[in-house]
């Protein structure tokens, strides 16, 4: 090896350890920075109880509200979400497999909608609210939550039926499945341990997401009772605490940070336990 | 060009006084077209009934397409277009206003690879019994028992019949989706190189059923292992390059091959 080669195989490899050395450590400066300021603030009132008066002024009170708006609305928008992606991703996967060119065209109108700003997806939410008269409220944000994971959602699945060999898909029309049974009883089964991914992809986005719930979903100290009453959300919670110019409910912001982290991380570990065992 | 159709002819004739006629499978100018290029050209063949008629010839010759057109499988596939007729019992697999999927269930197929379906041993082999209507549960059981032991896998999953199928050994998946298709009662058993994935004696093991059961179904196998064709074949379909160079009994294409490339095929085979 020549002397150049020898210092280009050393610079590279220690760059790529430096940047991912420097990845991991962003990823923990996060964790620590949010654990330090929130995990003294976080005590049994903040999570069991709604905010109380003066709550905002540092006052008695806890985020239950948001903690229950926001676990209501990413449980109901993901069911929701995953009732209209399994249809779409298996239909694209078993009936247009022949048309290969339209399936390029789907999943690139899918990604473009995945990378849509979640905002625009709540200006969009707002204006239909709008248009049909309703107010802020659970279901208006489940709407939007749901239109702006379904295309994740879609594609995560989509990604996992892609990988299922042509030859299952011959075997399965070989016994004399239709093509409906071949989606639903054979795709759906054999593709099921990464649809768990595909799910937890699209709550993590919709329960983290602030700027889609901020005009839909509205705001409020109360737990939702039903689909028409506004409800609070951990990253709005997150929002209107933070711009507190008092600290002890700044901190509060960041307890609130945490339960948020500990949530998606509590799903995403349990999904993966799921995967292993099966 | 010329001399390939007048083979055909000469060797369909002599084919008529060998087995006496009464075919399953009739191809009649079959042509297949994909992306601009012509995989199958003018393919006419008979395929008679209660052999092993194997598909032999080099890879990328248009077997395993041959093959699937049979059961219709090319729907599956982007830019592929077919024409011509094959007529399995005098019914045209590609009139579409006829049941595919009775269709396909006249015909078992077995891959390159063994593809289980996503259950358990038992309901790989039930699920085509419950397409096909039966519901009772000790017929289900009684015929899982049968086609088990008519591969010889009984035996070793008799105690784990509940379990995934996707643990089973290579081999003795492959014999589950042959007990699988031949659940579902097929006339024909359509074979795209079955043991070209699996131990010797695996392959053995399926080589060994083939010749059992074909006294009770019509084998179409595809293969490229020369000494395979040898030891199983009745009836013989030499392609190359998208068309049927040769066919007629194993005797006549080993023993006194006519054409040039079919020689030396049979000679590098070796």
């Amino acid at each position: 090896m020549t002397l150049r080669r020898k210092y280009e195989e050393k610079f590279f490899r220690g760059l790529s350890f430096l940047f991912t050395a420097l990845i991991v450590f962003v990823l923990f400066q996060i964790i620590w920075t949010i654990a330090k300021k929130g995990i003294p603030s976080l005590s049994w009132q903040i999570i069991s109880q709604e905010p109380k008066g003066g709550f905002y002024f540092g006052k008695e009170g806890g985020i239950l509200n948001a903690i229950a708006g926001s676990f209501y609305l990413a449980v109901c928008s993901t069911i929701l979400a995953f009732v209209i992606s399994l249809p779409v991703a298996l239909f694209m996967n078993i009936y247009l497999i022949r048309y290969q060119r339209l399936l390029i065209g789907i999943r690139f109108f899918l990604d473009v909608l995945w990378g849509v700003p979640s905002i625009v997806y709540g200006a969009f939410g707002f204006t239909l609210l709008m248009y049909f008269g309703y107010r802020n409220s659970l279901g208006a944000g489940i709407i939007t939550v749901a239109s702006m994971i379904t295309p994740i959602m879609i594609r995560a699945m989509d990604e996992v039926l892609k990988t299922i060999p042509i030859g299952l898909q011959e075997a399965s029309y070989a016994l004399g499945s239709t093509k409906t049974e071949t989606a639903y009883k054979i795709f759906f089964r054999e593709a099921l341990p990464g649809f768990a991914t595909a799910i937890l992809l699209a709550f993590g986005r919709g329960i983290g997401d602030a700027a889609s719930v901020l005009f839909t979903a509205g705001y409020t100290d109360y737990i939702p009772h039903s689909f028409s009453e506004p409800t609070a959300t951990l990253p709005l919670a997150i929002f209107f605490q933070l711009s507190s110019p008092i600290e002890e409910v700044q901190n509060r912001a960041y307890a609130a940070s945490v339960i948020l982290t500990l949530i998606v991380l509590v799903l995403s570990i349990s999904a993966r336990l799921l995967k292993l065992k099966k | 060009m010329l001399s390939t159709v007048e083979t055909r002819k000469e060797t369909n004739v002599n084919f008529e006084v060998i087995h006496g006629g009464n075919p399953v499978v009739e191809i009649d100018k079959l042509n297949v077209y994909s992306k601009g290029q012509h995989i199958l050209k003018d393919i006419s063949t008979i395929i008679p009934k209660n052999k092993i008629t194997v598909l032999l010839g080099p890879s990328g010759c248009g077997k395993t397409t041959l093959l699937k057109c049979l059961n219709r499988l090319t729907d599956l596939y982007a830019d592929i277009k077919v024409t011509g007729s094959i007529l399995i019992d005098g019914e045209d697999v590609f009139d579409a206003r006829k049941d595919i999927t009775a269709i396909r269930q006249k015909m078992g197929l077995l891959l390159q690879r063994p593809y289980p379906l996503p259950m358990s041993i038992y309901d790989n082999i039930a699920y085509g019994l419950k397409l096909k209507g039966i519901r009772n549960k000790k017929i289900i059981s009684e015929k899982v028992e049968k086609h088990l032991k008519e591969v010889a896998l009984w035996q070793e999953v008799k105690d784990r019949l509940k379990t995934s199928a996707q643990r089973l050994s290579i081999g003795q998946q492959q014999r589950l989706c042959l007990a699988r298709g031949l659940a579902v009662e097929p006339e024909i058993i359509l074979a795209d190189e079955p043991s070209s994935a699996l131990d010797p004696i695996s392959s053995r093991v399926i080589e060994e059923e083939f010749i059992k059961l074909k006294s009770d179904y019509t084998i179409i196998l595809v293969t490229h292992i020369l000494r395979q064709a040898k030891r199983l074949a009745d009836h013989v379909i030499f392609m190359y390059y998208g068309e049927i160079v040769e066919s007629g009994s194993a005797a006549q294409i080993f023993e006194d091959p006519k054409s040039e490339i079919l020689k030396e095929y049979l000679r590098v085979g070796h």
